[in-house]
């Protein structure tokens, strides 16, 4: 359980408030992890009642909370809500948040605990921490923490990463700053932990002898969604790429941690993010698409350039796969493949580990025609759990082989349903635990991997390859693995 | 459980699916997709054989069929668990959406396992160039299931690509394996062969064109004979005959040299039972695509000379 503290959530009208912070918040006071002594603030650009507000989240819990909504939990959270109408420039506005939280703090005990969650955008980061500051909201009396919650994009690209960072640390120290990749709360995430370091069989296949090579895909069916003004110009790679299928590369092959605490955890992801580079020649190992007009999931969609609010020479990429090898004993010579993209066939996001074949089949080169390599794959989301295919005799044939799946599913090993990531992420803030929040250190190793590659890309006089809604990408990508003698899995 | 879902799209099914699943538990284990292209009027039989197939082959069946509704919707049927060990998801296409099947069809293929296509009567001219062909791996189509057999079969070997495979073939895998037994067990020099067939059968003229490619002879069709299906095989040399004759569609009298005529069960399979056959092997096969050429080879041969198409 938490201790004494206030959520102030910057952005609550936000999709993101609305849809996820706040169910999750309800979420962890239904299973009881949240303390008496809890205040939820709310700060917006509206000018609204405390009652108004209340409603909003009431609305927002009900539709969107994972666990069942009972009244007497809702009064308890209920007590500790406030609104702070008010904009981020405006020094009256934080004035009024200070004058809310000392309130909080007396009337509800948050013990004088304060967490920011800064739900806006990137831009509006610089001038949201100095006004904390400024306000001496930032300052923390003995006995008592603050900290500060940011979503990515971190930056977009090693200089402004470094920027914000130093902006940050002016407010406040190292150890408060929670940087959320939402997917390292997830579940699956997690258990990708105890799958490598709980068990003894996968280990001695986990390397360069066995591994031939591994895809990493975080896929999404819908187009920007009314995004415009966030995505153009940062586009897929620095969307995702960047953050959440580096750190998924970085726990799939670094090594062993001393522990799971923060600093141990990092060191291993660190150093195998410093050990990866992408190839040389980016013209043949990466691909960068744009998603054009067409008929998703049965569904008549508008192109990129035809989206609302989206300039008609946009050279944004919404698919986005780079090549990228591990210079390390355990990795040598085994390329890691990384894609993603927008208006593919369906959301979906695994790491596949694909192993080689065997040195000889005794069979018939007939009989083995359909059997393929075996493979270990991840499932991230949906349908969360893992797939270890290999190949088995067909039954009433001589000796046909073919490619059969075992399946592990979360969902019907483990009957209850998973937290969200959110309620993992959010608790973790309050508790002051640093593990799951990747380290200033490894954005700045991954902007290092991306950087030369979207320089690259910019630098190119061509715009992004034109891929129809509803398909797997563009076909340079395709030609991407082709010429490494691989193909994408169909995920 | 049975889930019925109107006016929904390739997210909703796959949504509504992860429910029913997890309702009965888990549909692990299943082995390849399995898209099944109807029409409305064959929707019940097709059904049953998916049913069928499912037993054997537990897998994901999409059935494709075309309503007649003038909205631009897609009504979908989801069943798992109900009578066969995989997930069957019957797809009904209305207005402009029938144009973009395929659109729907991707995000609910399986990941990773084989596609296989399967065209129940009548199926495009190319069926690895149609839109939803071009995503399986195997396309299974049924020359018996078109008005016109023989000219089905005959546009199914024109436009053969590697992983087609027609029912016709299937239909002969007895028939074939009586035959080469026969030559194994009585050694002869195949001179001629003699072949009878109902007047539409397909299979006849593939038959036909397997001897003649795998015994370099002249094969003789006679389409004149009563009884259903194909009727009778003659391998002849000069002193000697190997016979299969079956005028019921069911038992065969098969006759050797120096061997007393005696009775071989032959019978004439079901569509079920010759897709679950068809579903084990899911590389192509050479020997079938060798056959199909020489089913073209034959037709142009007796086209060139003047014959018209041949039997």
């Amino acid at each position: 359980m938490a201790g004494p503290s206030a959520l102030v959530l910057f952005g609550v009208t936000g999709d993101l408030a609305r849809k996820k912070l706040l169910p999750a918040v309800y979420d962890l006071a239904n299973r009881g992890l949240l303390p008496p002594g809890f205040g939820l603030v709310g700060f917006a650009r509206r000018d609204w009642a405390a009652e108004h507000f209340a409603e909003l989240v009431a609305e927002s819990v009900r539709t969107h909370a994972r666990t069942e909504f009972r009244e007497d939990v809702w009064k308890q959270l209920l007590e500790g809500i406030r609104f702070v109408p008010g904009e981020l420039h405006d020094n009256e506005s934080f004035e009024r948040l200070k004058r809310t939280l000392t309130d909080l703090d007396e009337s509800q005990g948050t013990g004088g605990n304060h967490a920011f969650y800064l739900s806006v955008p990137p831009s509006a980061f610089d001038m949201t921490v100095a006004q904390l500051r400024r306000h001496g909201l930032a300052d923390r009396p003995k006995g008592s923490w603050r900290r500060v919650v940011i979503e990515k994009p971190f930056g977009h690209d090693l200089a402004s990463a470094r920027e914000l960072e130093k902006k940050l640390a002016k407010a406040f120290a190292p150890a408060s700053i929670f940087r959320i990749d939402h997917y390292l709360g997830k579940e699956t995430v997690q258990n990708l932990l105890a799958f490598r370091f709980a068990n003894t069989m996968f280990e001695p296949i986990w390397n360069r002898t066995y591994i031939d090579h591994v895809q990493i895909t975080m896929a999404e069916d819908i187009g920007i969604a009314g995004r415009a003004g966030y995505y153009d110009g940062i586009g897929a790679a620095r969307d995702v790429i960047q953050n959440h299928l580096l750190q998924l590369l970085a726990l799939t092959a670094m090594e062993e941690p001393a522990s799971f605490g923060a600093d141990n955890l990092s060191a291993e992801k660190r150093k195998v993010l410093a050990a990866a580079r992408t190839p040389a020649d980016f013209d043949l190992h990466t691909a960068r698409g744009q998603y054009a007009t067409g008929w998703a999931g049965g569904v008549e969609v508008p192109g990129y350039l035809e989206e609302q609010g989206i300039p008609a020479d946009s050279r944004t990429d919404t698919y986005a796969a780079i090549r990228v090898d591990i210079d390390n004993r355990r990795w040598a010579g085994v390329p890691f493949y990384l894609r993603t993209g927008k208006r593919l066939p369906r959301r979906v996001t695994e790491v596949a580990l694909n192993l080689r074949r065997a040195p000889h089949l005794p069979f018939n080169g007939t009989d083995v025609r359909a059997l393929g390599n075996n493979a270990l794959v991840l499932r991230i989301q949906p349908d969360e759990g893992i797939t270890l295919r290999f190949g088995a005799k067909v039954p009433a044939t001589p000796m046909e082989l073919r490619d059969v799946n075992m399946d592990f599913g979360y969902g019907t090993s483990f009957a209850e349903s998973s937290p969200e990531a959110y309620e993992r992420l959010l608790l973790d803030v309050l508790l002051g635990s640093e593990p799951l929040f990747p380290q200033p250190e490894e954005v700045e190793l991954s902007w290092e991997i991306l950087d030369p590659v979207l320089d690259h890309w910019a630098a190119l006089d061509t715009p992004p390859e034109r891929y129809a809604s509803g398909t797997w990408g563009p076909q340079s990508a395709f030609d991407m693995l082709a010429r490494d003698g691989f193909t994408w899995r169909r995920a | 459980m049975i889930v019925n879902l109107t006016n929904t799209n390739a997210a909703g099914v796959q949504q509504a699916l992860g429910r029913a699943r997890h309702h009965v538990g888990a549909a692990s284990g299943l082995v390849f997709t399995l898209v099944v292209l109807a029409e409305l009027s064959e929707y019940d039989e097709a059904l049953a054989a998916c049913v069928e197939a499912g037993r054997e082959h537990p897998s994901r069946i999409l059935l494709l069929t075309n309503g007649r509704a003038r909205a631009d919707r897609l009504d979908a049927s989801i069943r798992a668990g109900e009578d066969s060990p995989g997930e069957i998801i019957a797809l009904k296409f209305h207005g402009a959406l029938q144009h973009h099947r395929e659109s729907v069809v991707l995000p609910l293929l399986l990941p990773d396992l084989p596609v296989i296509c399967w065209w129940p009567g009548r199926s495009p001219k190319a069926p690895g160039m149609d839109p939803i062909g071009r995503l399986a791996d195997r396309r299974i189509t049924d020359a018996m299931g078109d008005p016109d057999p023989i000219a089905a079969l005959e546009v199914r070997a024109r436009n053969y690509c590697e992983g087609d495979t027609d029912l016709t073939w299937t239909r002969l895998t007895r028939w074939r394996g009586l035959l080469a037994a026969a030559l194994d067990a009585y050694p002869m020099d195949v001179t001629r062969v003699g072949l009878s067939a109902s007047p539409t059968n397909a299979a006849g003229t593939l038959l036909a064109a397997w001897l003649s490619h795998r015994l370099d002879v002249p094969v003789a069709v006679d389409r004149g004979k009563p009884g259903v299906g194909i009727t009778g095989v003659v391998l002849g040399s000069e002193t000697d005959e190997i016979r299969v004759m079956r005028t019921d569609g069911n038992l065969a009298e098969f006759s050797a040299p120096g061997l007393p005529s005696r009775l071989v069960a032959l019978p004439r399979r079901d569509v079920n039972t010759l897709l679950a056959e068809e579903l084990r092997r899911l590389d192509d096969d050479p020997i079938y695509a060798e056959a199909m050429a020489s089913v073209v080879r034959r037709i142009d041969r007796a086209v060139s000379r003047g014959r018209g198409r041949p039997e």
